[in-house]
């Protein structure tokens, strides 16, 4: 673990109308390390996730990348900085096969700027197959007719297969089965090896213990706690998920802990 | 190699099991063009059985003709329909762009050279969809309602371009030729020659190079089947033309139409991201691509081939009149698409549902017109194809869905 985080977000908020997804958040993330992003439903995670990923513009606070000031204003930077994102809802095209979907706005082209489809099969294939994800029928298969766990995998897939630094997994095994979930946290362990940094959204704390080096919980769009995982057990982090102290702004605190109580 | 392994079956599958796997999907709903192509068999033998006059040389020309525009335009409401948009405004967008060539081209010691008049009608039709698109894109009103406006407006123009004129007959030789000159016999067997040939040569350029890459490929007597297919088919069509004033030019139009919008949405990264940003546009929007940009080249396209479409039909007429753009085009066209299996909901269509639409169509409306029926007629009809089309396609959606498919 080194000191510099590679990526780093400093108060940063984020309104929808009246609606505050994120008051002043801070954010870490380590190279080489997992780090977990807990909260409630509509804590505010994947508002925060679409933030660092261009889809959201921030109100304020600021996003640092390997210590730079970064202004992140679509997804195409985002990916020129090494950053992957899993969304939650896959953001998959029904209509596209797998390798279509996997290559989304990457296409790999031939000289006179055709689609090169072997190079991109190939690749997809050999992806698919290094993430032991076996129950593809065929890779130009619409996603349409795949299973929601197909989906998800063909997803952590399509966000592992490029040269990233930075991998964003909002929920990655919610639909998945024994067997995918294990890959998909083996995956996780080895990506985070391999020195990049690794964010992984879940509301499955057994996972979340077995995989992160680092947990970040969050609670009605406001930090509440940040554990090392080695210092922590899960009746803590139950604990600060559903009723960790608001402490970001004290005049907040009261009349939000009256509302909630 | 495991991937080899894998697929090395399909590569060596011969054209029974070829035919197999093709039987399976017919029977899990995934018919592709078989019902249209069972629909213009029946419509032939219907009207054959009528009228011993419908599958004859003349007629067939006759046919290529007619179903010439409507394909054109249909091709590019193929376009917005795969984004799930739609464009009311193609008959008069092409009656402006018919039009504006004609007007250019009178003969009265200012017209214009034939290639700028053409341009500046084919561009008028560039101009008028990238104003729908940026209208739909950067106000967010839908294609819907600006098409419908288009279609009020743009008939508006048509009649003050006209003006006071009431009629302009064509007396350019290049607009009146476009549909009423034939190639000659030996070239039109050339190019039946060259087409075979260059088919045959891509179709195994693939091969060779997916087995290089290690992967499934189909069945060398598959290829043979398709290409010999191609070549019959196309020779028939040469064959029979030849007999009556040979291969319309307009033939060669819609098939080149045909081949280049298939490159561009089968082959290019423009036409992935139409598929993309009609199957799921927010997916399309954070995998980076810039949905506006896409739509407002869509409805581009889409007026520019009712541009090429309004050419078409000024040709056949020999004439434009205040009426240009009316009449069935705009519906004879959306009809065509849907017809020929573009879905409505976007993201799901072939540039060749255009023609295909097209050919039925033109069949009913000129096989009524041989048993001396009238519009009347002839628009009942065809409304009921149009339903039995989608209704054949939603049914065989579920089929899909039954069978895991969808
Ligand atoms: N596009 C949007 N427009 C308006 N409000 C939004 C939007 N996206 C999120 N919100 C609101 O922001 C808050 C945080 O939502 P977010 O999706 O980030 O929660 P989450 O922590 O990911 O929850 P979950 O565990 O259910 O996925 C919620 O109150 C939600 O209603
Ligand atoms: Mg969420």
């Amino acid at each position: 673990m080194t000191d510099t985080a590679l990526l780093e977000l400093r108060g940063v908020s984020k309104h929808f109308g009246a609606v505050i997804a994120l008051h002043e958040v801070d954010f870490r993330v380590y190279p080489g390390c997992v780090t977990a992003l807990v909260g409630d439903n509509g804590a505010g995670k994947s508002t925060l996730i679409k933030s660092v990923a261009g889809i959201y513009r921030i109100d304020g606070g600021e996003v640092l990348y390997e210590g730079q000031k970064v202004h992140i204003s679509g997804p195409r930077e985002a990916a020129d900085l090494g950053i992957e994102v899993v969304y939650q809802d896959l953001a998959l095209a029904d209509n596209l096969d797998v390798v279509q979907n996997m290559f989304l706005g990457r296409e790999e082209l031939e000289s006179l700027h055709t689609l090169d489809e072997i190079k991109m099969e190939a690749r997809a294939q050999d992806t698919l197959q290094s993430l032991s994800v076996t129950t593809i029928r065929s890779v130009r298969q619409t996603v349409a007719g795949l299973s929601g766990g197909q989906r998800q995998s063909v997803a952590v897939a399509k966000a592992v297969m490029w040269n990233s630094r930075l991998v964003i997994l909002d929920e990655p095994t919610a639909a998945l089965g024994v067997a995918q979930t294990r890959q998909v946290l083996d995956l996780v362990k080895r990506l985070a090896e391999q020195g990049l940094g690794v964010v992984i959204v879940s509301h499955n704390l057994h996972d979340i213990f077995e995989v992160a080096d680092n947990i970040t919980v969050l609670r009605l769009g406001q930090n509440v706690a940040e554990f090392k995982r080695t210092e922590v057990t899960q009746e803590q982090v139950v604990h600060a998920i559903t009723a960790g102290k608001l402490s970001k702004v004290p005049g907040v605190v009261d009349t939000t802990e009256e509302v909630t109580a | 190699m495991t991937t080899a392994d894998a697929t090395a079956d399909t590569g060596s599958a011969g054209l029974g099991d070829a035919f197999r796997e093709w039987w399976t999907n017919v029977r899990s709903g995934q018919l592709g063009s078989l019902p249209i192509i069972i629909g213009l068999v029946i419509i032939a033998i219907v009207f054959q059985s009528q009228n011993d006059r419908f599958l004859t040389a003349s007629n067939f020309v006759n046919l290529i003709v007619q179903s010439a525009a409507f394909a054109t335009i249909a091709m590019g409401i193929v376009f917005v329909l795969l984004l799930g948009e739609i464009d009311l405004s193609v008959g008069y967008v092409s009656g402006v762009a018919g039009v504006i060539a004609a007007v250019l081209l009178i003969p009265d010691g200012n017209e214009l050279s034939t290639p700028i008049a053409v341009a500046l009608a084919l561009g008028s039709g560039i101009a008028i969809g990238t104003l729908h698109g940026l209208i739909i894109t950067k106000i967010g009103i839908p294609s819907f309602v600006v098409t419908l406006a288009g279609l009020i407006a743009w008939n508006g123009v048509v009649l003050l371009l006209i003006g006071s004129r009431g009629t302009v007959v064509l007396q350019n030789d290049f607009l009146i030729g476009l549909a009423n000159d034939f190639l000659p016999e030996s070239t039109s067997w050339a190019l039946w020659l060259l087409a075979v040939l260059i088919f045959a040569g891509i179709q195994l350029n693939e091969v060779r190079i997916r087995r290089k890459a290690e992967l499934g490929h189909d069945p060398l007597s598959v290829i043979a089947l398709r290409v010999g297919a191609l070549a019959v088919a196309l020779g028939a069509a040469v064959y029979v033309a030849n007999e009556d004033r040979g291969i319309p030019y307009l033939f060669l139009l819609v098939g080149f139409f045909l081949l280049f919008w298939g490159f561009v949405l089968g082959r290019t990264r423009f036409g992935r991201y139409v598929y993309a940003v009609g199957g799921n546009a927010e997916a399309a929007r954070r995998a980076g691509i810039n949905v506006d940009r896409i739509k407002i080249a869509v409805f581009a396209i889409c007026s520019f081939m009712a541009a090429v479409g309004g050419l078409v039909l000024a040709s056949r007429l020999r004439s434009v009149d205040t009426n240009a753009g009316g009449g069935s085009i705009l519906l004879y066209s959306i009809a065509a698409a849907v017809i020929g299996g573009t879905s409505l909901f976007g993201g799901v269509g072939h540039i060749k549902s255009a023609i295909l639409g097209a050919l039925v169509i033109a069949s009913i409306d000129n096989g009524l017109g041989l048993l001396g029926l009238g519009s009347g007629e002839k628009f009942v009809i065809t409304g009921g194809v149009l339903l039995l089309a989608v209704t054949v396609d939603s049914l065989s959606r579920r089929a899909q869905a039954q069978s895991g498919r969808a």
